[in-house]
């Protein structure tokens, strides 16, 4: 690898401008402080020098990024006006449909897939006025909790590169927190946002089910999936969010409704007088006690900050993992039966003699790597006839009660908190080979998938028996999005104020 | 539940056309027996009365108006097909016979 500048961060104007925030450099851009340019140079020197060790990209976009940089000042100096994101480079999980850019959602099947058309994403960012920097890694089809199920190789957590950046989203996620790039778009699906932001010290957001347009993003599982902001801060969250969000055409299930104001509540980050509820079930057992003491500590912040703090019981939320690797996999063996080998992406096997039904297997088995093949398989049989209603309807009737579970719980509270994950960030290697032990990364964060609503993850601190990032996650009810920026805004100004700098500052240089 | 049996497992893969190997069936056959055996913990929950939930939005027909608007570019489609001839998709033979 051609390096061109070194990664000195304390004093060169390439590494100062890596280390701001978006809403920061949106603010140096308008004022004619600095340029596009010279913020999306800074970026790829830093992506090249330090990539070899982190992984967070499968394509990095430098020419098409630099190139769109200049055009992006030429405007603003012709008086265009954009927003507030104009000229903030931005990487896209590589989940995301960008025409002519290659687009493999982590897969041998779509290894060399060039798409003819551009995500709504992918739009929505142009039409901010953002540079996309380049697509970032994921476990395939977005499947997995540790983004080693890439079939590109496994992402490194910038905190220790012994350790996972969590997954599906951990590219995205350990660009942010390797300050590579101010901001990135993810999925989550499962918690595929949320888990990664946790495990690197980021902030993740996973807006209401329909709040962000599916439109150009390769499904998993159409019923759960959404796309939202990985930041390092909750105002940058929020303005990716603000950008993304809103009614598509496009997109049969995208809201009618306009994005809730998620920019005012992080601005505004008050919670006096709010009431938030502790899930009960979401504690204790199987939860590291680094991660409870951060979590206990945070609710006294917020508690201090005059919210209303009590416990509310969601007692069926110990069942919605068994219903979503019920629902998920279901869903995604039907989603990835499109690829076939007949249309686009890899084709093995077709040698004027094997029948398209023996291509199709073997282009499959050639393509899919283990974990979807798992997935693929169980699904199958969960939707089989003679299973189907002991497993799948049996789900889908368990993910009924979750959703209602929700649905009383805001009766009573108007947001509901919890640690984001278990543990903190694993190690390699630890739970590749059992799929059982990495399910477990998602107990947390899954209830919010199945009933659509929304949820936000953030740093609250380092776990003592680590040093990792420990995430808190706030869930609010659909399209009340602005609720998770208020709390999340006011505990990251509490948090910052008693540390004197955000906790990403603290990490490592890789 | 009944064990899944390697023979369970390769009709499994023969209805998703996965060409699985017969070397690799024990190793599926055991990791989906701890899968299923984890998320059976669904059967524990009284619900036959409850609804089933596919989806969290009411789903509903969305139209748009007939209008024709351009599509995507068919050579733009063509060129990222593994074979395309004559302007469309080449695919291997269909039919099970010489």
């Amino acid at each position: 690898m051609t390096k061109t500048s070194t990664p000195d961060l304390g004093g060169s104007a390439e590494g100062h401008l890596t280390r701001l925030s978006a809403a920061d450099l949106g603010a140096a851009i308008s004022a004619g402080e600095i340029t596009s340019e010279e913020i999306t140079a800074a970026c790829l020197d830093r992506i090249a020098a330090t990539d070899d060790r982190v992984h967070a990209f499968l394509h990095v976009a430098s020419e098409a990024a630099l190139k769109r940089a200049r055009a992006i000042d030429q405007s603003l100096a012709e008086g265009r006006s954009f927003g507030p994101l104009a000229g903030i480079p931005v990487a896209l999980k590589d989940v995301f449909a960008q025409r002519g850019v290659p687009t493999t959602c982590g897969s041998r099947i779509l290894a060399d897939w060039r798409p003819p058309y551009d995500a709504t994403v992918v739009r929505r960012l142009e039409d901010a006025g953002c540079v996309i920097l380049g697509k970032t890694n994921l476990d395939e089809f977005a499947m997995g909790s540790s983004t080693e199920h890439s079939a590109f190789g496994p992402t490194r957590n910038p905190w220790d590169l012994t350790r996972v950046p969590g997954g599906s989203g951990g590219g995205s996620a350990a660009a942010v927190a390797a300050f590579q790039a101010p901001l990135a778009v993810g999925t989550d699906t499962g918690g595929s946002i949320r888990q990664p932001a946790a495990v690197t010290g980021t902030v993740g957001v996973k807006p209401t089910y329909g709040g962000v347009s599916r439109f150009g993003l390769v499904a998993l599982a159409s019923s759960l999936d959404q796309a939202g902001p990985c930041a390092r801060t909750v105002l940058d969250a929020a303005m990716l969010h603000a950008a993304l969000g809103g009614h598509d055409p496009l997109d049969s299930t995208s809201l009618p409704e306009p994005v809730p104001p998620v920019v005012e509540a992080a601005r505004r980050a008050d919670v006096r007088g709010m009431r938030i509820g502790l899930v009960r079930e979401l504690q204790g057992d199987g939860y590291q006690p680094g991660v409870l003491r951060r979590f206990e500590e945070a609710v006294a912040v917020l508690t201090d900050l005059g919210a209303r703090v009590t416990e509310v019981s969601c007692p069926h939320f110990e069942y919605a993992l068994a219903a979503y690797y019920l629902i998920l996999p279901s869903e995604c063996s039907s989603n990835l039966a499109r690829f076939d080998g007949m249309r686009f992406g890899l084709r093995v096997g077709d040698d004027g003699e094997a029948t398209a039904e023996r291509v199709m297997a073997l282009t499959r088995a050639a393509g899919f790597g283990a974990e979807a093949k798992r997935r693929i398989m169980l699904g199958t049989y969960a939707l089989s006839s003679g299973y189907y209603d002991q497993y799948y309807g049996q789900a889908q009737r368990v993910r009924t009660l979750i959703a209602q579970d929700f649905a009383d719980a805001f009766e009573q509270v108007d947001v509901l908190v919890s640690p984001t994950t278990p543990t903190t960030a694993f190690e390699l290697g630890e739970k590749v080979d059992d799929p059982v032990a990495m399910y477990l990364n998602d107990v947390a964060t899954i209830p919010v998938n199945l009933a659509g609503n929304c949820a936000m993850s953030l740093p609250i601190g380092l776990a003592d028996e680590d040093g990792l990032p420990v995430g808190f996650q706030i869930m609010a009810p659909a399209q009340a999005d602005d609720r998770l920026y208020r709390v999340g805004g006011a505990l990251e100004a509490a948090l910052v104020d008693r540390w004197g700098h955000h906790l990403i500052e603290e990490a490592p240089q890789p | 539940m009944a064990e899944l049996t390697r023979d369970d497992v390769a009709h499994l893969a023969r209805l998703a056309r996965l060409d699985v190997g017969s070397d690799e069936l024990e190793r599926y056959r055991e990791q989906l027996g701890d899968i299923l055996r984890a998320v059976a913990r669904v059967s524990e929950v009284a619900a036959k009365q409850v609804p089933p939930m596919s989806h969290p939005e009411p789903l509903v027909n969305v139209w748009r108006a007939d209008e024709v608007r351009p599509g995507v570019d068919r050579d733009e489609v063509l060129a990222a097909a593994p074979a395309a001839e004559g302007g469309r998709f080449r695919v291997p033979r269909i039919l099970d016979e010489d």
